[in-house]
């Protein structure tokens, strides 16, 4: 008989066939926690995780909730991921202060805690894998002097003012033209939440206000896709447009010249480089506190190369 | 089991244990399947600070499908149980933090504006005859935005009000059992339930709350002011949606002006696969409890088992399938 009973007897039955590798107890075990799942970066992040646990014959898990702001829903995957006692635990907090109870749980229970992405703003974690979003804005304000041939007005659309890296990749690019190329004015920062569309809109206005703008930077994939849209719906040309991030649309882009380039973050290296400090946590072996996993700058001409190409995603 | 006939007042005791027993039994044999299941796959899942964490990941699902229950109840549907949690829990934020004010007066506040937006939407619904999917939904929207207008798109911490992250992530039994550190979230959610249980198998509104999902035209007829019910319902949702709202700020000991767009959904499922019907007039508390315990035994138990997470969503969206086609199976044949 169809019972309810039956029915999701079969299915748990079933889940446990799925993970044949849960019982392999004597691999080590170390859960990723993360921001998200879905987006490429994300996967990418992952991807990077998998080949270092591949490399260290450990077994990983990594979960992440469907938007940055399911804040408890992240609690609930660190709960579950701490349950399976494991080696060590790699987390990219969306709230800090929310998840510090699980994680002194962790730190109580001898389990290795190495932060990812935009880190854990607490001294609980051993280290922390991650981007040097400052220096890579800097990066960027160098490639725009390059291009516009180190005078003139440019602007900033960024993605956010209160997430850290929202303030770090405005700082770094702000400061840099500051320091660095006292030729060049910075005309406006405004700000267009990471969205394609307000970005655009943001910029019309900045173009609109600043007819003798020479460049803009964007500072994520939204806000650099938006420029774009921005700078092609008002006709302009000879804008020198340098983005941040990947992602299809910003990639194709730069192949056809509407973009001068982007800065690049390392996702792959993200995962990769957490794993292998988790792993060496575990060992006990000494494990710097802040693991700068890279970033460059690509443009049309190094696009395809595979130092890039590996980094980038669609 | 039931039917129409449930618009009987019947004791509380009856509507808990014995109204539609049969259906609750087999609800909750599902539910001890998984547990069972589980627990035979991965022996890390049968721990005590295991089982806390899914009744912790229960507690504020389960007090939003006890709200949106109430409404479902009635034949209509509360989108915005999600997002007005979110503006409740911004509301207690504006209070305590920005205000200073008592941790008593936020807790009630919070639950004062869940009940006022309860009673907006209760109003377009009853009055402004909108259907209450268009009008929960407006709500929906108009709450998401506001909770982001009036945090000023920032998380409100709660660092300044002491014992507040404890509403939620203290433990009032763990005190007297230390072997047992249940969170009072889980007792907050029991509590509700326990009086919204009580308050629809007990009182004159639990009894029209029925009445209106089952006939609502013939309890107007009847010379009962329907509309005025209605709101009253609505309101209440929202008063526990509210609660809903300081569980969770108080487990994040912030509130998160970004969160609650898909809580609603999920709230709906827990209602659903507690038998509850969304044509109205038909379901149980109980019901919606042990609807919400099997998401979140489910969701913990896919993820200790290191499922990957793609498929978890896969399995969660067959379980609801499955879980109502069954009932609806068992029903036609007991009739």
């Amino acid at each position: 008989m169809f019972s309810r009973r039956f029915i999701l007897g079969a299915i748990s039955a079933l889940a446990m066939t799925v993970p044949s590798t849960a019982t392999f107890a004597d691999e080590m075990y170390i859960p990723l926690v993360s921001k998200g799942f879905q987006h490429q970066f994300w996967q990418a992040v992952k991807l990077g995780a998998e080949k270092a646990a591949d490399e260290e014959g450990v077994r990983i898990t990594f979960e992440g909730p469907d938007n940055e702001t399911m804040v408890d829903r992240q609690i609930d995957m660190l709960a579950a991921a701490l349950a399976n006692k494991p080696a060590a635990l790699g987390f990219a907090a969306l709230d800090s202060q929310a998840a510090i109870p699980l994680l002194r749980q962790a730190q109580e229970a001898g389990i290795p805690v190495v932060a990812f992405d935009s880190g854990v703003d607490s001294d609980i974690p051993i280290a922390t894998a991650t981007t040097d979003n400052v220096a890579a804005a800097g990066l960027a304000a160098d490639k725009m002097a390059e291009k516009i041939g180190g005078k003139g007005q440019v602007a900033v659309v960024a993605h956010d003012q209160t997430s850290r890296t929202g303030i770090d990749r405005r700082d770094g690019f702000v400061n840099r033209i500051a320091e660095k190329y006292p030729g060049i004015e910075i005309v406006t920062v405004q700000y267009g939440q990471g969205d394609h569309l307000k970005s655009t809109e943001v910029t019309k206005a900045i173009l609109t206000a600043n007819p003798d703008l020479k460049g803009i930077f964007g500072t994520n994939e939204g806000s650099a896709i938006g420029v774009v849209n921005g700078v092609q719906e008002l006709g302009k040309k000879d804008l020198v447009i340098i983005g941040y991030d990947s992602g299809k649309a910003q990639k194709e882009a730069i192949k056809s010249g509407l973009m001068a380039g982007a800065i690049t973050q390392n996702p792959v290296g993200i995962g990769y480089e957490t794993v292998k400090a988790a792993v060496a946590a575990t060992k006990g072996q000494e494990v710097p506190t802040l693991i700068d996993t890279g970033f460059f700058y690509y443009d049309a001409s190094n696009i395809d190369d595979p130092e890039i190409a590996a980094v980038l995603y669609d | 089991m039931s039917t129409a006939q449930e618009t009987k007042p019947v004791n509380l005791l009856s509507r808990l244990i014995d109204t539609g027993a049969h259906q609750k039994l087999l609800a909750f044999a599902s539910l001890v399947a998984l547990l069972i299941g589980f627990s035979i796959a991965s022996p890390n899942f049968m721990q005590t600070s295991n089982m806390i964490a899914i009744l912790q990941a229960t507690s504020v699902n389960g007090v939003l499908a006890v709200a949106v229950t109430l409404v479902i109840i009635t034949g209509g549907i509360d989108l915005s149980v999600g997002t007005l949690m979110t503006f409740c829990a911004v509301i207690a934020g504006v209070v305590l933090t920005y205000a200073g004010l008592p941790l008593l007066l936020g807790v009630v506040a919070a639950i004062a504006a869940g009940a006022f937006c309860g009673l907006c939407s209760g109003t377009f619904v009853a009055k402004m005859k909108i259907p209450p999917f268009i009008a929960t939904l407006g709500m929906m929207l108009i709450l998401k935005g506001l909770s982001l207008v009036i945090s000023g798109t920032r998380p409100i911490y709660f660092n300044d009000t002491p014992g507040f992250d404890q509403i939620s992530r203290g433990s009032l039994i763990g005190e007297i059992f230390p072997a047992l550190p249940i969170p009072n979230g889980v007792l907050i959610l029991f509590v509700v339930a326990l009086s919204v249980a009580y308050i629809l198998g007990r009182t004159v509104l639990g009894r029209y709350t029925f009445a209106l999902g089952s006939n609502e035209e013939a309890v107007r007829l009847s010379g009962v002011n329907t509309d005025a019910w209605k709101m009253a319902i609505y309101a209440l949702a929202g008063g526990i949606c509210g609660i809903a709202g300081i569980l969770i700020a108080s487990r994040l000991n912030s509130a998160q002006p970004a969160l609650g767009l898909g809580y609603e959904l999920e709230a709906i499922a827990a209602v659903v696969i507690g038998g509850t019907s969304l044509s109205g007039g038909r379901g149980t508390i109980l019901g919606t409890l042990i609807g919400a315990l099997i998401m979140a035994v489910l969701t913990n138990g896919l993820r200790v088992l290191s499922v990957a997470q793609e498929w978890q969503t896969v399995v969660t969206g067959a379980i609801i399938i499955l879980a109502v086609y069954a009932d609806m199976v068992r029903r036609k044949q007991a009739k």
